[in-house]
């Protein structure tokens, strides 16, 4: 396989430690739009928790190490919306009282993707049709806003054959915030509660997100008369041949 | 005593707790976010004026000493009388000598926040000076004897049940709550009494305009013009930073002001105060005093907090944040809440004052979408949050545990390690991939949190994925 055609998965460190199957989904999209994927694993976090929580000096040494890290891949990919941002749009601030970090930070993020965002454009892969779910999206604040990727994962669950039902706000924080959800859990959770009653009254089976944090978040609060919370590559990974066989 | 997390969240538990309340706050900052939606479609491009705005607020604030020296000078020659106050304490006793160098006993106001940051009105009722609030909000709030919970609408969390027994016992007979033109006409009646009586007028400033000295002030109800031409004297108060140089700049201003606050192409009422009433005017105030209130705002010049003094309180960011929509604006502590009072109240009234309000988010970023003057509010948190580290203003136990992670996530194989040996000890406590805590150490609940994958992946990505 061609140089460009490799990728690094940085999987992080939610998926890695808590629900390592949307890891394996990516792996598996990433294949069969032609990939092949690599898995440095000196990685561990981007820092983002600590960056927002206040942890400056922390953040900083965790953002070079994951520079290090990743520098010498043609492409990076990450299950997650929010890490993403951190590496591609916090990270050359982060770094910017070193230069040459900084610029290393920027020619980092301009390699970096968000899973799904990778897939639609860069690979300019869709999914089979073969999947007939009505699905809600919630849109990941970081994603929407800092990445601007609204269109892109709910344009690959239409191309699975999904039918996408909106919520009244599907861009309302579903109340995670990262360490928010424990420093504040009363709002926050009041937050989530909020969320998965408007995607409840969708009737979506499906409520799809492209952020670890959200799926964990909503998860947790969920109701038998919620929709199933799944990752987005979870719901596009249906839509290939069965595990086991090679896609 | 200082705003905890503690206390923040016994507040917003109570807000979270009270059904009518969270209608009113959905139903309120639900209008109001649809109205400003509408009406910024209408204009050609408001994305544009957004960032016109933005560079007029820049280009001020780089020269704002030039600008509040023109006005002053501009204002004095029209007539008025300008004084500078550097905090709250001097704003509010200049007032107040005005007031008792007239010898008002009554002091009727329009709605001002700024009068709000100097607890104006605790000042003036201990001193013999009674204020009557004029705004219909405001009024129903100093009857309930309750701070302001939004920025634009005051009672936005009281319900007409509550105004009905407001406005009962001060007109001194039952008023039903369903019929709410006899309950704004009561209050019309019963204030109009109180604009002829009042000895001074005091009103806040929207915009105040450089080149001619003028004050602009922006009602919806028509108290604002009352309050600044029934009296003998009208007392307006600023903050520095409510300035434009010229009348093309404010028009801007209060096209982006309306339109973000209520969703209105132009308040109803736009009054231009150009000094005290002339020889020939049928009426208007003898005498016009300027307040210019300070009050730790130039600490933030030069610094990334400069950003803060571009706000033309609108409330914008409060009708979209998620946090302020559950937890209401008394959670806030002070009268600036939602998304810009969490970072302007460290800035006026001190961090260690409010150290949980830049916590107070999910940094989902809404407010910065919002904003007229684009301020980036989530990186303005961020910088409070690492003031706050610096300052130890956060618990000791965090810090330590959130260095001790970063340590330990800086080195891969000590964090494997670490990941075996928790997913040994979480054993005890993880059924079907939920992490179960005693009730005392279950912070989250009832939010369940997850427990750590058998395998993690880097383990899958060893034993079957890499290939």
């Amino acid at each position: 396989m061609s140089a460009d055609k490799r990728v690094a998965l940085f999987v992080t460190c939610l998926v890695d430690q808590v629900m390592p199957e949307i890891g394996v989904a990516a792996v598996r999209l990433l294949r069969a739009a032609g990939y092949e994927v690599c898995f440095p694993e000196d990685q561990t976090c981007c820092g983002q928790p600590f960056y927002n929580a206040g942890y400056r000096p922390e953040a900083t040494r965790l953002a070079k190490r994951t520079v290090e890290i990743f520098e010498m891949y043609p492409a990076v990919v990450m299950p997650s919306g929010s890490c993403a941002s951190m590496v591609r749009v916090e990270y050359p601030h982060v770094l910017a009282p070193w230069p040459g970090w900084q610029k290393r930070a920027q020619a980092l993020a301009a390699k970096t993707f968000e899973l799904g965002e990778f897939l639609f454009h860069r690979a300019g892969w869709r999914p089979p049709t073969t999947a007939g779910r009505r699905i809600t999206y919630h849109d990941s604040c970081h994603m929407c806003r800092l990445l601007g990727l609204r269109r892109e994962p709910r344009a690959l669950l239409e191309a699975a054959g999904h039918t996408l039902v909106e919520m009244e706000e599907p861009d309302r924080c579903c109340g995670f915030g990262g360490l928010f959800s424990l420093k504040m859990p009363e709002v926050s959770n009041a937050m989530t509660e909020e969320k998965l009653e408007q995607a409840a009254r969708t009737g979506a089976e499906l409520l799809v997100t492209s952020d670890p944090g959200c799926l964990m978040q909503m998860r947790g609060l969920r109701r038998p008369h919620h929709p199933r919370v799944e990752h987005l590559a979870v719901a596009l990974e249906e839509s290939l041949t069965p595990r086991g066989g090679t896609p | 005593m200082s705003l905890t997390r503690d206390r923040f969240r016994e507040q917003a538990l109570k807000a979270a707790a009270d059904p009518r309340l969270q209608a009113a706050l959905e139903g309120a900052t639900g209008r109001f976010r649809h109205a400003r939606l509408d009406a910024l479609a209408e204009l050609p491009d408001a994305d544009a004026l957004r960032d016109h705005f933005k560079a007029i607020r820049e280009a001020t604030l780089a020269r704002l000493d030039e600008h509040l020296t023109v006005f002053e000078q501009r204002a004095t020659e029209a007539g008025a009388h300008v004084h500078w106050a550097r905090d709250a304490t001097e704003a509010a006793y200049t007032v107040l000598r005005i007031a008792h160098r007239h010898g008002a006993s009554l002091a009727v106001k329009s709605k001002s926040m700024t009068a709000e940051e100097i607890h104006l009105n605790d000042v003036l009722e201990a001193a013999g000076v009674a204020p009557v609030e004029t705004d219909l909000g405001e009024w129903i709030i100093q009857l309930a004897n309750e701070p302001p919970s939004h920025i634009i609408g005051p009672a936005i969390h009281k319900t007409r049940q509550q105004v009905a027994e407001l406005f009962s016992r001060e007109a001194g007979r039952p008023l039903p709550p369903d019929d709410i033109p006899l309950l704004t006409s009561t209050a019309r009646r019963l204030l109009r009494e109180k604009f002829l009586a009042a000895g001074v007028g005091i009103s806040g400033v929207n915009v105040a305009v450089a080149e001619t000295g003028s004050v602009v002030l922006v009602t919806n109800e028509g108290n604002g013009r009352l309050v600044t031409s029934a009296p003998p004297v009208h007392v307006a108060i600023m903050g520095i930073e409510k300035i434009v140089p010229t009348w093309d700049d404010a028009a801007v201003w209060l096209a982006l002001l309306a339109r973000s606050a209520t969703g209105q192409p132009m308040s109803v009422y736009t009054s231009v105060i150009t000094g005290p009433a002339r020889p020939d005017d049928p009426d208007g105030p003898r005498e016009v005093h300027i307040v210019i209130l300070d009050n730790g705002r130039s600490r933030a010049l030069g610094t990334p907090f400069e950003e803060l003094l571009q706000c033309i309180r609108c409330g914008a960011c409060l009708n979209v944040c998620p946090v302020y929509r559950e937890a209401g604006g008394h959670a806030y502590g002070n009268p600036y809440s939602g998304p810009i009072g969490a970072v302007v109240a460290p800035l006026l009234f001190g961090l260690c004052e409010f150290p949980a309000l830049p916590e107070a988010s999910s940094l989902c970023g809404a407010c910065l979408d919002a904003c007229p003057a684009r301020i980036d509010i989530p990186r303005l948190l961020l910088e409070w949050r690492a003031t706050a580290v610096e300052e130890r203003l956060t618990p000791w136990y965090e810090r330590l545990a959130l260095r001790l992670a970063a340590r330990v996530l800086a080195h891969r194989r000590l964090a494997e390690a670490i990941s075996r040996a928790a997913r040994l000890l979480q054993r005890p406590f993880a059924h079907n991939g939920s992490f179960h805590l005693p009730t005392s150490l279950d912070v989250a609940r009832p939010r369940r949190l997850p427990a750590l994958a058998e395998r993690s992946f880097r383990e899958l990505w060893r034993d079957e994925l890499a290939g």
